[in-house]
């Protein structure tokens, strides 16, 4: 939906500068862009996003000029002269920190809307790739950050993840070797580690640039799935969705400030207020809450290298949904069989993510024993982990594939404004929030 | 119901054409500005002296370890200071020319305590190019600096050379007769 | 329907919020206290600040360090000692009065010798052992761990600092033999199997600690006349202890509470523009 561009310059100074920069030209086009009118709060995340990225960028730059990146003084930089010394401190290192969780809030929320609207479906394929390298990108700059305060917690969570890498046959060991930089999570990794989590978030924002612009080619997907027909359809981004992503994003500030403000603890490990101890393993060692879901993936399965695979899999699987869906119909508003295993996925994630958080052998209803198959006790954490790990893989490579070939979807609308006219006469004809 | 069909505010006149000015938005705008101001303060702050930095900002120095006639230099705030123990000779040279003609003119009483006129305590920066300059040299007794020629007097005041300012002075109390506290 | 999806997000974040690192419990969860700072409006109790700092300095401060807090530190706003009339801590008389009380360990500016100097405001708190490895060999090959960030580095926080100090050494079952040198503490995570003689299902919940019991009643003189029993001791500097941890949580709290109300405020006016900008057109 990108049309002819509808910028007029109108003083000497924006003509001078439209022939050479057309910078206002850009941004007026940006605001102008026509959005479809019946879009809901689900699409008030992407803007959301961008806010979050923003605070990420701007609280790690403030964080980086305090910092110091070496294993013998990493630490006390963070909790002695950060969180301490530093005028506001406290304040800039918990934002960074619970806004990296409030981050990936928003783009599991974010996710989990592209995927029941169909926003990944044609033409949108581009633009939904895009979003899971910005995923991907992500989940690498949060585990490097973790390490970062050098804590127990960071120090051994980056060393069992980085020892995955070694599971590959031949070059594992020279993989792991050039990635630690020595013979084991050390110094010189923490270094590197921080070099690359401060350049991460650039190549992000250039990647959410391209994002948006493949957006902005077919224009954005809307509630009904049904394709914009005609200028009545949509009203100009700015004010309509300006305001409304403003609104969205004061209300997710009041979020992030409760948790800041008041339970900073909350989302944070106790171990990681230990220094990093080489010789002594903390009894759990677990990823921040964002991660579980795939570490969970990744434990279930006892070989090390195939919970690699699997693990590297289950990301994959998102980057293969444009073409593993078969369905006609873009949103799930008008199919209600695939809605059912949609949510049935989402529990299943959220019970990975709960398993990750368990210890292997845990059981699942406390008290309970079983008999044990295989390895472990049938009521553990790990065949929970192993069922919904089932559940992940076959979702994706052969209920959504089948469901587009087999269900009979709901009567999707002719236009974006039938739902609307076709409101009953209770309803008023201004605003449907 | 074609009203819902209508255009979107923007592009009316009339009724519609007071919807950029209306109260609300304005309000919400100060809102927003004030907002950003809050925040911006934190990140602006964070650049000041953090708080071990600030609790160095003070230093005890004690003077019994200056014999008469000899000067140490010692640092604080991690810049080198001079304090020079002067002899009567020395101060009775430096009021001597306390009218003479200098650069920057000032009397020897306002570069030393009232009661502790032994006592000379400035940076020891030298006001040209900030080197170091060396102890009782030069022709008035006071200092030279070796960098660029510039001659400092007993009293601290720049006599000859490109410097353009006497040594600078810094605040300090007397805690007691034989104990200050510099900044 | 599309409400599903954001009652499930709200649900997994609750799911994260509440589960805890450990399913399996090897200890007795801690005793439920009442702090003056816990809530979203608890503040610190001076007073009980100054009677923890007397027991870290009598009591704790011969085996634990408390490397990261500085002498100037106590006399912060929501410090114990605290004085409006002293902006800045480094003036403040006690904080200068306690500082003189450590011996730092300085190079001699004239000679290069190590020496001990009496502290200033600036300097922290020194450790009672030259490095982790004479601490050990002092407390038979266990560390007394920092006590900066004790209440931040242990589940369950002052709580947990309050049970295992009130805990140490309790009346330890029959059927339960300690190393030479270790003492049962209920609350230490651990498992005794190997210790228990009795019922092998009736184990006891708890672990062995190196630390013997540090607390008596009386041990520490109250400047305010409060009765030292162990339970009012330990109450105290566990309360010293998450100050210690948290120094700028009033800071953080009153801030907090003003940033909610503006952003209360400030939603509403959005919202208000937000339904002005889309009161003509059809949603």
């Amino acid at each position: 939906m990108s049309g002819p561009s509808t910028y007029e310059p109108n003083t000497a100074i924006e003509r001078w500068l439209d022939t050479r920069l057309p910078i206002v030209r850009f941004s007026a086009d940006l605001m102008a862009f026509p959005t479809p009118r019946n879009l809901n709060y689900w699409w008030t995340f992407g803007g959301i996003l961008a806010f979050c990225l923003g605070v990420q960028i701007v609280t790690g730059i403030v964080l980086a000029m305090h910092y110091d990146a070496s294993g013998a003084g990493a630490f006390i930089s963070v909790e002695q002269n950060i969180m301490r010394d530093v005028n506001y401190g406290w304040l800039i290192r918990d934002l960074h920190a619970t806004g990296a969780s409030m981050f990936f809030l928003a783009v599991y929320i974010h996710i989990l809307r592209g995927i029941y609207y169909g926003s990944f479906k044609p033409p949108r394929e581009v633009l939904w790739l895009l979003g899971c390298v910005i995923y991907v990108l992500m989940m690498a700059t949060a585990f490097m950050g973790y390490v970062l305060p050098w804590g127990q917690m960071s120090f051994w969570g980056a060393k069992v993840i980085t020892s995955l890498l070694g599971a590959f046959p031949v070059v594992g060991k020279a993989i792991t070797t050039l990635l630690w930089g020595g013979f084991s999570v050390d110094s010189p990794t923490l270094n590197r580690f921080f070099s690359l989590h401060y350049l991460l978030p650039f190549v992000i924002a250039a990647v959410v640039g391209l994002h948006i612009w493949a957006l902005h080619v077919p224009g954005n997907n809307n509630p009904t799935g049904v394709n914009v027909k005609s200028k009545t359809d949509t009203v100009p981004f700015h004010p309509y969705y300006t305001v409304k992503d403003g609104f969205a994003v004061s209300l997710f500030m009041i979020l992030f400030a409760v948790f800041v403000f008041f339970l900073p603890e909350a989302l944070a490990k106790a171990d990681n207020y230990i220094p990093a101890n080489p010789l002594q393993t903390p009894p759990h060692i677990v990823p921040e809450w964002y991660l579980l879901p795939f570490y969970a993936i990744l434990r279930a399965i006892p070989d090390k290298l195939s919970g690699v695979l699997a693990l590297a899999g289950a990301i994959g699987m998102l980057f293969a949904l444009p073409w593993l869906d078969t369905s006609k119909v873009r949103s799930m508003r008008y199919r209600p069989t695939a809605r059912i295993f949609f949510l049935v996925w989402i529990v299943a994630v959220m019970a990975l993510g709960w398993c990750g958080s368990q210890e292997p052998q845990g059981a699942v209803i406390p008290g309970v024993t079983g008999p044990t198959l295989i390895d472990y006790d049938i009521n553990s954490v790990t065949w929970l982990s192993r069922i919904a790990s089932l559940y992940y893989f076959t979702y994706f490579l052969i209920i959504t594939p089948l469901l587009g070939l087999r269900e009979t979807p709901l009567p999707a609308p002719d236009s974006l404004y039938t739902p609307v006219l076709a409101a009953p006469p209770a309803a008023s004809a201004t605003v449907q929030a | 119901m074609v009203d819902s069909l209508a255009q979107p505010a923007d592009e009316a006149a009339g009724p519609e054409a007071h919807s950029r000015r209306d109260f609300i938005h304005i309000v919400a705008t100060a809102a927003a500005i004030g907002g950003v101001a809050a925040v911006a303060w934190p990140l602006i702050d964070q650049l000041n002296p953090a708080a071990d930095t600030l609790a160095l900002a003070s230093l005890e120095f004690d003077l019994t370890k200056v014999a008469l006639g000899q000067e140490v230099v010692i640092l604080w705030r991690k810049q080198p200071v001079f304090v020079r123990h002067r002899t009567p000779k020395e101060i009775a040279a430096a009021v001597a020319d306390d009218h003479a003609s200098m650069k920057d003119p000032a009397t020897d009483a306002s570069r030393t305590k009232p009661g502790h006129e032994q006592w000379l305590i400035c940076l020891a920066s030298c006001t040209h190019l900030g080197c170091i300059p060396t102890f009782a040299q030069g022709q008035y007794g006071g200092w030279l600096c070796p960098c660029h020629g510039s001659v400092y007097d007993t009293a601290a005041r720049i006599r000859k050379g490109p410097a353009p300012k006497n040594l600078y002075l810094m605040p300090y109390t007397f805690l007691s007769d034989t104990k200050i506290k510099i900044g | 329907m599309t409400r599903i999806p954001g009652a499930l997000a709200a649900i997994a974040v609750a799911i994260a919020l509440a589960t805890p690192a450990l399913a399996v419990t090897t200890q007795t969860p801690p005793l439920s206290v009442h702090w003056s700072f816990q809530g979203p409006l608890g503040m610190y109790d001076q007073e009980q600040l100054q009677r923890g700092y007397k027991v870290y300095r009598e009591v704790c401060s011969a085996c634990h360090s408390m490397n990261m807090v500085a002498f100037r530190n106590l006399g912060d706003p929501s410090g114990p000692f605290w004085d409006p009339k002293y902006p800045n801590p480094n003036d403040n008389p006690v904080v200068k009065a306690i500082a003189k009380e450590f011996q730092i360990a300085d190079i001699d500016n004239d000679t290069g010798d190590a020496i001990k100097r009496p502290g200033t405001s600036a300097d922290y708190f020194p450790a009672p052992f030259a490095n982790e490895a004479a601490s050990r060999a002092s407390n038979g090959g266990a560390y007394p761990p920092d006590m900066s960030l004790l209440a931040k580095a242990r589940e369950g926080g002052a709580a947990y600092i309050y049970s295992i100090v009130t805990g140490d050494g309790v009346a330890t079952p029959h059927a339960l033999t300690m190393p030479p040198g270790k003492y049962y503490d209920p609350y230490m995570a651990g498992d005794l199997g190997a210790n228990w003689t009795g019922n092998p299902n009736d184990v006891p919940l708890g672990g062995v600690i190196a630390m013997p019991p540090p607390l008596t009643a009386g041990r520490v003189t109250y400047d305010d006349g409060m009765k030292a029993s162990i339970n009012q001791e330990a109450y105290d500097v566990a309360a010293f202890l998450q100050w210690a941890a948290d120094p700028k949580m009033e800071e953080r709290k009153q801030t907090g509470l003003a940033v909610l109300i503006f952003l209360l405020i400030f939603s509403g006016l959005l919202y208000g523009s937000y339904r002005t900008i889309w009161r003509e057109v059809g949603h």
